[in-house]
């Protein structure tokens, strides 16, 4: 991840909560952020089984607004805006001209003309800019990044411990459906997603209360398993999940149909969106690559991002993301290779420091609780 | 930090340990080490019989996040390695000063094991 190692690491609003409880910090997308507490593995089995809480106030956040909210939209992320309402939230892409993929968002829509857009950490002020210079009129566009600090709370008692927490005021919603609600008498925004392949909501509140929610989550989901989780285990966890991350599954270079997540890109909606016409011509003539999930076949050290991938004995791609499954205590990975090898059931070699090591292709996600 | 610094033992800076005797010396990494890779679920043992310089790559741990490459603490030849981790990696980080050894070396320069960190400069260094 490209940093500036001039300027100092930003601190989210939990960082002072992070240290009290003896997380490992390190730089993640030009923040400072916990990594593990108790340690990675512990935490991604407790979000499996129970619950865990994640610090996600370094994603960005932008507001957009206006009569012609919904149209510009439509002609910058690939995904239809018009298929939601007020109150739902979709996943959707920005893309270059060339198809590859700017950025992965989340877009949810908070009143009929008002936007609120979720982006990765290390993206922000890139993407600003490049929404910022695709601007149109009756469109305003707002990095409202620092008004909000987020957590995530993820897992199996998600549910039970959201209901804990806020007592009055919370509403059934469904996946990737969204709900305002109050704590310490400040507005919070929660929403019924995540990244982990299990259930969970996410919070959107001003950072003043944030340490106040952190902690009241912790102590109401203690006697339920709920810990705290750092970004080792985010990642495992989205790993099973099989969720695509920017700069590995994702990048300028890599196009959403070769991802994998071509169905959040829509090719119908009257807007030509950026990117469009070269993603219809590769979806025409089917993606040269394709990312695949594979476990490795006999017992060797993890798959690591950047692995070369063979089969047949010649060169086929590139390990983008891998490592141990805590879930199946296999080791596994992702894979962006050619797409005549892209079927489950596929022999594959991961060259792990010079020695080929083999691998078979299989079925996504690897794991994953959500019921849709 | 309370990391475990068993006095008899040498260091470097890049954190092995070694216990030298009769000129085999016994390699693995400290406990400040281990907590820092946390869970380690491999270990690339070296091959037996492999001559070693002093600071080359020797093995390699891996951690739920990462690889981490060992260095040989000082020249000689792979004469044992620890079996037991391939089964058991988790021993790195169980017992970093006993069971979680990785390889022992014949120290090829006797007057080497003498010029690492002691417990004393190693703990200094670790602050």
């Amino acid at each position: 991840m490209a940093s500036n190692k001039s300027t100092p690491l930003l601190k989210t609003p939990l960082a002072a909560a992070h240290e009290a409880l003896g997380a490992k910090m390190v730089e993640f997308g030009g923040w400072l952020m916990p990594v593990q507490y108790a340690g990675i593995l512990q935490e991604h089995q407790a979000v499996r089984a129970a619950a865990g809480l994640f610090d996600i106030s370094h994603m960005g956040e932008f507001i957009i607004s206006g009569p012609s909210a919904e149209a510009w939209l439509n002609s910058v992320m690939t995904n239809d805006i018009r298929a939601i309402s007020p109150g739902h939230g979709q996943y959707t892409l920005m893309l270059n001209e060339a198809g590859g993929v700017v950025d992965d968002l989340f877009i949810y829509r908070l009143k009929d003309q008002t936007y609120l857009a979720v982006v990765n950490a290390s993206e922000i002020d890139q993407d600003f800019d490049w929404l910022h210079k695709r601007l149109m009129a009756n469109v305003t566009l707002e990095n409202v990044s620092e008004d909000y600090a987020a957590l995530a709370l993820q897992g199996p008692k998600a549910d039970a411990i959201l209901y804990k927490v806020f007592v009055k005021e919370i509403r059934h919603i469904r996946r990737n459906q969204l709900m305002t609600s109050r704590f310490m008498g400040e507005s919070v925004l929660i929403t019924r997603t995540g990244y982990t392949g299990e259930d969970g909501y996410e919070f959107f509140c001003p950072p003043a209360v944030a340490a106040g929610l952190w902690e009241r989550v912790l102590a109401e989901g203690v006697s339920l398993g709920c810990v705290p989780v750092g970004l080792g285990a985010r990642d495992t966890l989205r790993l099973e999940a099989c969720y695509p991350l920017y700069g590995h599954e994702l990048s300028p270079t890599i196009s959403p149909l070769e991802a994998g997540v071509g169905c959040f890109v829509s090719f119908d909606k009257p807007e030509r969106f950026v990117g469009r016409e070269k993603l219809r011509e590769q979806k025409k003539a089917g993606p040269p690559r394709r990312s695949v999930a594979f476990e490795m076949s006999a017992p060797s050290a993890p798959p690591r991002a950047g692995y070369a991938v063979h089969a047949d004995g010649r060169s086929a791609g590139v390990v983008t993301s891998g490592g141990v499954s805590p879930t199946l205590g296999k080791n596994i990975g992702l894979a962006l290779i050619d797409s005549g090898h892209a079927s489950v059931g596929v022999r594959l070699e991961i060259e792990i420091r010079e020695k080929r090591h083999p691998a078979l292709t299989v079925k996504k996600p690897f794991c994953c609780n959500i019921q849709k | 930090m309370n990391d475990n610094i068993p006095d008899n033992l040498k260091y470097t800076e890049s954190h092995e340990w070694l216990a030298e005797r009769n000129g085999l010396a016994t390699v693995g990494i400290t406990d400040h080490a281990q907590t820092e890779l946390s869970d380690v679920v491999y270990v690339e043992l070296p091959a037996i019989g492999k001559k070693l310089a002093a600071k080359a790559p020797a093995a390699v741990v891996e951690s739920v996040k990462a690889a981490s490459d060992i260095y040989a603490p000082v020249s000689g030849e792979v004469v044992e390695v620890n079996t037991a981790l391939t089964d058991q990696p988790a021993l790195v980080n169980q017992s970093p000063y006993e069971q979680g050894w990785i390889f022992k070396l014949k120290v090829a320069d006797r007057d080497e094991p003498g010029a690492l960190l002691d417990a004393a400069a190693y703990r200094a260094k670790l602050g």
